[in-house]
């Protein structure tokens, strides 16, 4: 065998070698560490602007305050990467307490026992997370009864529309169901040869927040069945959002022409963004986007919840609900100091509504929510109340991420460009597929 | 059979041992990055793995599920043969050319060399935004100039047909390792054979056939085999480009999508990490790491056996 041979044989293995490497570690639990006693733990969140750093470090300071024996040395800016790599590897550089903005995680944190059932430490305290949390929230944060995460603030999701426009077209209020939102889509929307100067709104999946989970929302979908078994054939609520999406697209003018116009949008997250710029009327997206919007100098837009399907328009209000959430590291052999620190961020109502007006993001207890502290901008109330909609829904944790998502994304892609034309065929595809990666995940 | 002294036994034995000595340092390196690696890739591809729990035994399960029900893998394949074929080739071709061109450059060929290499040493996270950012189909500079001279201008990283070549253009772009390798090769070439050559009256063509290209084959070979593992694990790109090209571009939190535009981005490296470590399933990363690893010594068996020539031998 040639130098070259070996050469290429072991550039080959690179891939492997660094795979390989990181298949190691091991869980320890139980909690017997002195919580009265000097101790310093570490906290990972996933923070970075200098605003949400303030205003983590200023509530560390308090919980430091109040708790002077413990001591927290905080790490910012930690992707979830970074959080799998060290929970499985643990050791003293190991984080005690961890947050993650990726929900959908939370089945994999808890089914694996990467983080610390958190049922002991609540009773102990006499914590009753379903009076102590909303429900949705309370849903995210556990996998099959097993609570390891909770809620750290939370994100709701509503409708953005720009007041100049709707005044312009007579307009008079926001819209309460699809059937007047659509109405207003295309009265608000303004072609220009093959593209548009103004689209009503921006229907395509791909079109930043409008994924089919954040729509799907609004018909109160449940994705999985009592055996958890995917059921998005069998719920009407996803056919019927798709049939409404496919709709609107070619009332609006079509996929491609939409696409098209879809290129020409700036970064989400930039200043350049359709609903900043003027390019969508309407869009959907959290309630982060109301700093943006005055950061970026768009003071005309207004917002209200994303309008319900006609046969539900009682239910009008709610909408599609997610967070951060924190729990304590299995490895962590400084669980009840940790827990201190876990239980002061997510139950104490001043450190929650401080943490939640310093950084624009809804809060995560029922008591947080009500209070007279809580920053008083209408706007910013209008996500308040989505949050605490009793109808309001999230996307379940599953034991493989976010993989059910994304293969709903999948067919999503395919029926709005008409790739896919059978609905009930692909949504049973859908079934079928989700059932397949639980089953390999298990 | 007659004894062996003892002296000269020990002796025997010293030497083995200081052999053995030298060659530590490379068996060390060996086992603990190649044997041992790829020993535990082919263990855990046969075991049910999520990074937490203990590793449990199961089966052919992990390769019948990346074969036969992971939607991603088969699509993924295609992605990385294309690429391998076409992109491989084109770098070749191209990095021999500008090798050439610039080897026949009388003034000013260390400005032109610069040029040419300047880009391969750009982050590959910012020449694939800056590319995707150039070839926006609504925005970029590229199609308001093909526009304008009348061109149809195709859509790049967000038409499934276009991507792959607009990765392509990108990976040409940066072609300065393969044009200052073949400049090299190109200069050692013997200045008598051409001379030789051109006496019996062969003309350019002859001349890049019959002198420089058996002259500079051995380095072909190396270009080839080299940018065929490359491809292989051809990942940030592919990756940067989708994410870019989607809207999606790490909002923490946010479902990711790979492989935009419909898959026509995904290679298998980010099936490794789409599997290992979003899905938790570290078995069937394994499995195509392990398709990774076959198919370069595969295609670098192939290769070698196409052509003995990266040492001069034949």
């Amino acid at each position: 065998m040639s130098r070259l041979t070996k050469a290429a044989a072991a550039a080959a293995a690179t891939a492997i070698a660094l795979l390989a490497s990181a298949c190691t570690g091991q869980n320890s639990s139980g909690a017997t560490d002195d919580a009265t006693k000097d101790v310093t733990i570490t906290f990972w969140h996933g923070w970075s602007a200098p605003n949400e750093l303030k205003a983590i470090n200023d509530n560390v300071a308090r919980f430091e305050k109040l708790h002077p024996n413990i001591h927290v040395k905080v790490q910012g800016n930690i992707t979830d990467d970074k959080i799998n790599q060290a929970l499985r590897a643990g050791g003293s550089k190991a984080p005690d307490v961890v947050s993650s903005f990726t929900t959908d995680n939370v089945g994999q944190f808890c089914s694996s026992g990467a983080f610390a059932d958190l049922a002991p430490f609540l009773a102990k305290d006499g914590i009753d997370p379903a009076k102590t949390f909303p429900k949705p929230m309370l849903e995210y944060t556990q996998y099959q009864g097993k609570r390891c995460t909770l809620p750290l603030l939370g994100d709701a999701y509503g409708l953005y529309y720009n007041k100049k426009e709707f005044a312009a077209a007579g307009i008079t209020r926001p819209p309460r169901t699809l059937s007047e939102f659509d109405k207003d889509a295309v009265e608000l929307t303004k072609s220009t040869g093959g593209s548009y100067s103004q689209l009503g709104f921006m229907p395509d999946f791909h079109g930043y927040e409008s994924t089919p989970g954040h729509l799907a929302a609004q018909w109160g979908v449940k994705y999985f069945d009592a055996h958890g078994k995917s059921q998005v054939a069998k719920d009407p609520g996803f056919a019927a959002m798709f049939t409404w999406q496919q709709k609107l697209v070619k009332s609006l003018g079509g996929f491609a022409k939409l696409e098209k116009y879809r290129n020409t949008f700036g970064d989400e997250f930039g200043a350049k963004n359709p609903l900043h710029t003027g390019q969508v009327a309407m869009g959907i997206d959290g309630e982060w986007r109301l700093g943006m919007a005055r950061d970026a100098g768009a003071d005309d837009l207004g917002v209200a919840p994303f309008p319900v399907p006609d046969d539900q328009a009682s239910t009008y209000g709610k909408g599609y609900i997610t967070g951060t959430v924190v729990g304590i590291a299995n490895t962590s052999a400084k669980k009840n100091a940790a827990w201190q620190l876990v239980k002061f961020m997510t139950t104490d109502t001043d450190a929650v509504v401080s943490f939640a007006n310093a950084i624009h993001n809804v809060p995560s207890t029922l008591a947080a929510l009500k209070s007279p502290k809580l920053d008083p901008d209408p706007a910013f109330r209008t996500f308040i109340d989505i949050a605490q909609d009793p109808l309001s829904t999230t996307t379940p944790p599953s034991v493989n991420g976010g993989a059910y998502q994304v293969t709903l994304q999948d067919f999503g892609y395919d029926f709005e460009s008409g790739k896919a034309k059978d609905l009930a065929a692909g949504l049973a595809g859908v079934d079928r597929q989700v059932d397949k990666d639980i089953a390999q995940a298990r | 059979m007659s004894a062996v002294h003892p002296q000269l036994r020990a002796r025997r034995r010293k030497a083995a041992l200081r052999n053995l000595a030298f060659l530590s340092p490379w068996i060390i390196g060996f086992s603990v990055f190649f044997a041992y690696p790829l020993v535990s890739t082919v263990y855990f591809s046969f075991m049910h793995y999520n990074g937490f729990d203990a590793p449990t035994w199961s089966g052919g399960k992990n390769w019948s599920y990346v074969f036969r029900d992971y939607p991603l893998f088969w699509p993924a394949l295609r992605n990385t043969l294309w690429l391998v074929v076409v992109m491989v080739t084109l770098r070749v071709v191209f990095g021999l050319g500008i090798g050439l061109l610039i080897t026949k450059i009388k003034t000013g060929a260390g400005l032109f060399r610069t040029a040419f290499y300047l880009p391969y040493l750009a982050p590959p996270v910012a020449a694939t935004m800056a590319f995707v950012f150039l070839l926006n189909p609504g925005t970029g500079p590229v199609n308001h100039i093909l526009g304008g001279i009348g061109i149809p201008a195709p859509g790049w990283f967000t038409d499934p047909h276009w991507s792959k070549p607009a990765l392509t253009v990108l990976a040409l772009w940066g072609i300065g390792d393969l044009m200052v390798i073949f400049m090299a090769a190109l200069l050692d070439v013997p200045k008598e054979q051409y001379e030789a050559a051109e006496l019996d009256g062969a003309g350019a063509w002859h001349r890049f056939r019959y002198v420089t290209l058996p002259n500079i084959s051995p380095i072909v070979t190396f270009a080839v085999v080299t940018g065929v593992i490359q491809t292989m694990q051809y990942y940030t790109q592919p990756l940067v480009a989708g994410k870019v090209a989607s809207g999606i571009i790490g909002n923490s939190g946010q479902q990711f999508e790979p492989g935009y535009p419909d898959r026509s981005t995904l290679t298998l490296p980010q099936l490794v990490y789409n599997l290992g470590f979003q899905r938790f399933d570290y078995g069937s990363a394994c499995v195509v790491a392990l398709v990774l690893f076959v198919l370069a010594m595969a295609f670098t068996a192939l290769l070698m056996r196409r052509r003995s020539g990266f040492l001069g031998e034949d």
